[in-house]
């Protein structure tokens, strides 16, 4: 008898699909994958969306979403198949054996039960520990994850903690009734990086002193490297490649890890800054109607023609606000948005077509920006019409032009948006806003929602593109890795402020100030150990002073 | 929580202002009513001269803005007027009848709340199964049949043929609770059925709503029984529009039995303001409207503050 806990042989998954306009029917969305978890250890999955990690990490509790179905092979847990037990049995395995860490914490909790109710319920209802024992226990694990007055968190309600400090209660849930394995699904992709650095912190300890074993389930290669002994790579439902952490990071061998392991090394050298700038924001000051808390604080940049200026920032900084005020959306309160030679009234109600045409927007949800009802020709020659007055072969000529530059070609032109991908979607995007000839195009958050391999190719549209047009752009991210790869110059905000501005190469050389620097060494690094090395230096750096 | 406590004035502020709109539309409506009470009083032979002496007398010539303004009057100090055709002080003769109407909903209230509610909890967790397809199909049919036709049904098999409870159900002050109860069991039953479906089907429509949250798939994953996810999970985020329905259902047992009321001669208030319309007695016919209204009124209001202090995050802010 081996240390292995769990034992996934040939595992085959199905789910039942609605295509538009089609019968619906079965397809197999995961075509048998194999691995093993021993006690105590940790396997990451790895891959973009639609790889099956989720999928596979729900099937080890027996478990399929929606209609998925699992459809072949064995799952062994504890030396037993759960596929083939009866349902009680997978309801002892379920909050007992097995338990599982969902992507988003603040959705995971019942809005209407206290956090200690929800976090004690499976040890309870397991008979793993009494009310009094589960509640010590949970207090116990609150204090290990680092979650501020442990002693009392549990009476809260969920809403009544933050993002990341729930992710951690969550954790706590999924660790109280003392599992031998704990599936975490993106425990920390919906968190800013500084604290998911902390929450990763916290989940690894846990991991190493309950001696528990794990299944780790992330899309970003540089995270589950800090935490897994081995590493399985899964693309569109298929294993890629499987093996040890070093060997992966170190050492892959299939192409398509190579790719992720080396995502993100687009160059760009930085541009020197003209004499006359396109945007020139000066000391904007603005607040939401009925609040009286300045969101935007004296906030002063300037953005060059054909250049990116990137904000970046954690939720809440402003980053977003200051792109609603450029626009007209929200008029600022004090200061004035000086666009190419002319002052933009504060109202979007005062300002001209032809300050509207130069000033484009591309978004983050690419789908919810366009009508489902309209197709891709439609959707990029609209702009044609509204400000060129293009018709008929004229404006088809022109959105052909378009769709070859996004790369697409002429093919897309009678596809509706359902029928891309998350890529191509934000590329139609990027299309209409060229549409319009700008000057400047603001990119609120366009790559967040997008896989790594897609965001570096809309990325790299983007730098060309910025060739061809000369647009400039502002690029709003809260992503630093994207930050280096496209921006000539860069402001950080903090809470409504601009804390760091200039070119890129002085904002991200030392010295730093605290919350740049700070917010630098949060992003996850593509080494082993980067973790540990990161954490050591904090204390270190916090005794010194 | 002081934002709770402004919610919460803020919505029985809204209560009592609506209820004054209505005594307004109340007192405008039965103005324009056809018909005279003193001709209904006197009989067609009577003549013009005692016609307008009654009408004088009763106060029926002074202009409806005064009118109004004595009347609402009155109803800020208890005083419903008195009746023009028996003469007697209106709040008496209606105590009563409202409170043999109360006795009713009370009891129909209690056997069809949590039926109600229990069926759609058993409907969501067998939901496309044959148990929610029979409870769907039944509940609707009861309330797709109009209530007089079940009522009528009910009295010829359980009254004539099985003689188990009787069809007139006069209950009076002598009768001891379980006597009572007996006597009104038809009623009761006929109007379960015409208010459960409502109550189960948005019972059912909004656990299934919540059944799509994170938060279920997390229960599912503690390994807890659907029984105990549906009800311990899915069922307290589904309160407040359950408890709105169910508040509408309530206001029509005490608002709409006038049907039931007359089929049953049930001694309640329906029968009591059918009786005063047909004989134009205004008074009565707007006191009674005013007691429907606020009754209304009332339990929608009831139904709101439910809703406002079931939402955790009002009753517990950061």
């Amino acid at each position: 008898m081996s240390d292995t806990l769990l034992k996934v042989q040939d595992l085959k998954i199905g789910a039942t699909v609605y295509p538009p306009g089609e019968k619906p029917h079965d397809i197999e969305i995961v075509h048998g994958v194999s691995f093993e978890v021993e006690k105590g250890k940790v396997l990451g999955l790895i891959g973009e969306s639609g790889a099956g990690k989720s999928t596979i990490g729900l099937a080890s509790m027996a478990y399929g979403r929606g209609g998925v179905k699992i459809t072949g092979g064995e799952v062994w847990v504890n030396g037993r198949d759960i596929l083939k037990t009866s349902n009680s049995d997978v309801r002892a395995l379920r909050g007992g054996e097995v338990t599982y860490v969902s992507q988003s914490a603040a959705a995971s909790f019942n809005p209407a039960k206290k956090i200690m109710d929800q976090v004690t319920e499976a040890a309870i209802l397991q008979g793993k520990f009494s009310k009094k024992e589960a509640e010590r226990r949970a207090v116990e694990l609150f204090r290990k994850l680092g979650l501020p007055d442990p002693e009392n968190i549990g009476n809260r309600y969920p809403h009544q903690v933050s993002g990341g400090q729930l992710q951690r209660c969550m954790t706590a849930l999924a660790l109280c009734p003392e599992p031998d394995l704990v599936v975490f699904d993106e425990p920390t992709t919906a968190l800013d990086v500084t604290t998911q650095i902390d929450v990763l912190m916290a989940i690894k300890e846990a991991i190493r002193d309950t001696g528990v074993a794990a299944l780790y389930i992330t899309h970003d290669l540089a995270v589950v490297a800090q935490v897994s002994d081995d590493i399985l790579v899964l693309k569109m439902g298929d294993m890629v490649e499987y093996g040890s952490v070093d060997q992966i990071i170190n050492n892959p061998q299939e192409e398509y890890t190579k790719a992720l392991v080396s995502v993100r090394s687009i160059e760009h050298a930085e541009k020197t800054p003209t004499p006359s700038p396109i945007l020139k924001v000066q000391n904007i000051t603005a607040r939401y109607k009925g609040t009286n808390f300045d969101v935007l604080k004296n906030i002063s940049v300037e953005l060059h023609p054909g250049q990116t200026l990137a904000v970046v920032g954690e939720s809440g900084s402003g980053k977003s606000t200051l792109a609603r005020v450029i626009t007209g959306l929200l008029p600022q309160g004090n200061g004035s948005v000086h666009f190419s030679g002319r002052d933009l009234s504060k109202d979007l109600a005062g300002r001209s077509k032809e300050d509207l045409r130069e000033l484009q927007m591309i978004y983050q949800m690419a789908d919810v920006a366009m009508n489902p009802r309209q197709t891709v020709g439609t959707i990029i020659g609209r702009p044609l019409e509204f400000y060129f007055g293009l018709r008929g072969a004229e404006k088809r000529k022109r959105i052909v032009e378009l769709l070859d530059e996004i790369e697409m070609g002429e093919g897309f032109i009678d596809r509706y948006p359902a029928e891309l991908s998350g890529g191509q979607k934000q590329r139609v995007c990027i299309a209409r806003a060229l549409a319009a000839k700008p000057k400047m195009i603001i990119c609120d958050e366009v790559t967040s929602a997008l896989d790594p391999l897609v965001a570096d190719g809309i990325l790299k549209l983007l730098l060309d593109l910025q060739k061809i047009e000369d647009v400039a752009y502002l690029f709003i991210t809260h992503d630093l890795a994207t930050v280096k790869a496209i921006a000539d110059s860069i402001a950080v905000m903090y809470q409504g402020e601009v804390v760091r501005y200039g070119g890129k190469t002085d904002v991200l050389s030392p010295p730093f100030d605290d919350y740049t620097d700070l917010l630098l060494s949060s992003v996850p690094e593509m080494k082993l150990g980067w973790l540990e090395e990161v954490i050591a230096n904090r204390k270190m750096e916090s005794a010194g002073n | 929580m002081s934002l709770l406590l402004k919610l919460l004035a803020q919505r029985i502020a809204l209560g009592l202002l609506l209820l004054f709109l209505v005594s307004i539309l109340i007192f405008a409506g039965t103005i324009i009513l056809p018909g005279d009470v003193a001709q209904q009083i006197l009989g067609q032979s009577a003549t013009p001269e005692a016609l307008a002496n009654l009408r004088r007398d009763l106060g029926l010539n002074d202009p409806p803005l005064q009118r109004y303004f004595s009347w609402l009057g009155g109803l800020l100090q208890g005083d419903l007027g008195t009746s023009l055709t028996s003469g007697k002080d209106i709040a008496e003769s209606i105590g009563k009848r409202l409170g043999n109407t109360l006795f009713l909903a009370f009891w129909a209230a209690i056997i069809s709340v949590p039926l109600a509610i229990l069926l759609g909890l058993i409907a969501v967790r067998y939901r496309e199964r044959w148990p929610d397809k029979l409870i769907s199909a039944v509940t609707l049919a009861s309330i797709s049949v109009p209530e007089f036709l079940i009522a009528y049904v009910a009295i010829f098999f359980v009254s004539v043929r099985l003689r188990w409870a009787p069809s007139v159900t006069t209950i009076n002050d002598g009768m001891s609770l379980g006597e009572k109860l007996h006597t009104i069991s038809l009623p009761i039953s006929v109007l379960t059925l015409v208010v459960l479906a409502h109550m189960m089907r948005m019972t059912r429509a909004a656990i299934l709503n919540v059944m799509q949250s994170a938060y279920i798939e997390t229960a599912e994953l503690k390994g807890l029984r659907m029984f105990t996810i549906i009800w311990k999970h899915a069922f307290p985020n589904s309160i407040a529009p359950v408890v709105n329905v169910v508040m509408l259902n309530l206001a029509y047992l005490v608002v709409g039995v006038v049907v039931i009321e007359v089929v049953f001669t049930y001694p309640g208030m329906g029968q009591f303001l059918v009786d005063h319309v047909s004989k134009r007695d205004i008074p009565v016919v707007q006191a009674c409207g005013l007691i429907f209204a606020a009754v209304y009124i009332g339990l929608n209001m009831v139904a709101d503050i439910v809703s406002i202090v079931a939402n955790p995050r009002l009753r517990h802010p950061k």
